[in-house]
């Protein structure tokens, strides 16, 4: 029998995960948003990691897909 | 550690003069003048070893440190139809050290290269419309050291959702950067005066988007392509074959990279916070990667909260990469930079956030205290820790 493509089964994986999370979305007023709202729940990267993520792209081969460095700047050393 | 206490405090120092005059708006007014929303000051000291440089080949120190320091300024102002304009000015500088580039000069004790100065600056400017949930954004930036400069631009648009529960965002950059071809001295021309130049240039395109799942949870997909033209090797990167014989660095001049990440966020009780990510990427140089990162954000009290954090990641090596004399002069290709072979890498350590609602030591305006300290390990042999600062001013 023919081996599943890995990439294949990882995202099928990431699709239905997906799905599901969107499929169980409740309607949010913005009056219920108070955990939502706290500064610690926030999606993006914060400022205190902006030297990790520079450090991280530099010494290693992947990048991007998590709003830190992408381009520009050497990382040289 | 020391070092960024100093700067750090230096510069709140002078930033609290300034923060003295900025009024704090509790009424919901929207003022129509421009107005200082946010100060940030950010110091880091990283610090690495290992014995892999890929100055030396592959072989020799990687010992390298650096001080980092950016002040980053958000001003805010209400446009006459209720559209929100944000300005966002950072300028940032590092001074670093590097043992691998010291070896430029395999015969120098210390040569020129050992040390640099990094400086760059950036602009920003972000046009809300609140009412209708959409935003336009653009910047510029630039990165200058002295074999190397960097010029970047950016556009962005986002528009919300109309329950204003998801949010989408394209988001397109570019880079054009000019590097200056040191070449390892045994390897340079006499008679030859100052250094060529060459250039590269990287265009990104991103697409995210982000949906609160329910009260407490919300996540966010985002996907770049990342496409690189020009000199994509590094001039002083040294390739030893098995003959014995030292060559430059000679990758191809283009690259496509392709990033795919998932963020979560996830508010568990009262005083817990999951934050965890995954991202996979792969590029046509034949590196596969996976990351994966937890943070737990513990709110010990309203104003302080611990957030101990791990990070593990894997990549495949590119197919250009050999180690120290394993090339051959069949290879079309060839890298000894380890920071583009197989390996795995763990990064862990503790953050700590001090946000009183009085202001941090009663300044009023001192909104956050942040400490953040992190230990890096790779198969590789390869060690750094890094230690970060926040301030912030509202």
């Amino acid at each position: 029998m023919k081996k599943p493509n890995q990439k294949r089964l990882f995202f099928a994986y990431g699709i239905a995960l997906s799905t599901m999370l969107f499929a169980s979305c409740t309607p949010v007023k913005e009056y219920q948003k108070g955990k939502i709202n706290d500064s610690e729940m926030v999606l993006s990267n914060r400022k205190i990691e902006k030297t990790e993520l520079s450090f991280q792209s530099y010494r290693e081969g992947a990048s991007g897909a998590n709003s830190g460095k992408s381009g520009g700047g050497c990382g040289c050393n | 550690m020391k070092r960024i206490f100093i700067s750090g405090f230096a510069l709140l120092a002078f930033f609290q003069l300034k923060a003295q005059n900025v009024s704090k708006d509790t009424t919901n007014y929207e003022t129509r003048k421009l107005k200082v929303e946010e100060v940030n000051l950010v110091s880091s000291y990283y610090t690495q070893n290992g014995d892999n440089s890929a100055v030396t080949g592959g072989i020799g120190s990687e010992h390298l440190t650096d001080i980092a320091n950016t002040i980053d300024v958000k001003l805010v102002k209400y446009g006459q139809t209720g559209i929100r304009h944000t300005f966002d000015i950072e300028a940032g500088i590092d001074h670093y050290t590097s043992a691998s580039s010291d070896m430029i000069d395999l015969s120098a004790n210390s040569s020129a290269s050992s040390s640099d100065v990094r400086f760059y600056p950036s602009l920003s400017y972000l046009r809300e419309n609140i009412d209708k949930g959409r935003s336009f954004g653009a910047g510029v930036s630039s990165s200058s050291e002295f074999d190397y400069q960097s010029f970047g631009a950016n556009l962005s648009f986002s528009q919300k959702t109309k329950d204003r529960n998801g949010e989408f965002t394209a988001k397109f950059q570019t880079f054009i950067d000019q590097l200056k071809l040191i070449e390892p001295i045994e390897l340079r021309t006499y008679g030859h005066e100052g250094y060529d130049t060459a250039n590269r240039n990287t265009f990104v395109g991103t697409l995210s988007y982000s949906q609160v799942i329910n009260k407490e949870l919300q996540i966010m997909l985002v996907g770049d392509v990342i496409s690189q033209n020009g000199y994509l090797s590094l001039p002083f990167h040294r390739v030893y074959f098995a003959d014995g014989s030292v060559h430059q660095e000679k990758m191809p001049d283009t690259r496509l990279k392709i990033p795919l990440g998932i963020r979560a966020s996830y508010f568990l009780g009262d005083n817990l916070i999951l934050r965890a990510y995954y991202r996979y990427y792969t590029d046509d140089w034949g590196i596969n990667s996976h990351t994966a990162d937890l943070e737990i954000p513990v709110k010990l009290t309203q104003a302080f909260s611990l957030s101990p954090f791990y990070r593990y990641y894997t990549q495949s090596g590119t197919k250009y990469f050999k180690p120290y004399r394993e090339h051959t002069s069949a290879d079309e290709y060839y890298t000894s930079n380890y920071d583009l072979s197989k390996f795995n890498s763990g990064f862990f350590g503790m953050g700590m956030k001090f946000t009183p609602p009085e202001g941090v030591f009663g300044v009023k305006h001192w909104n956050t205290l942040e400490l953040r300290y992190g230990h890096y390990t790779r198969t590789t042999n390869m060690v750094s820790d890094i230690v970060s600062l926040n301030i912030k001013f509202r």
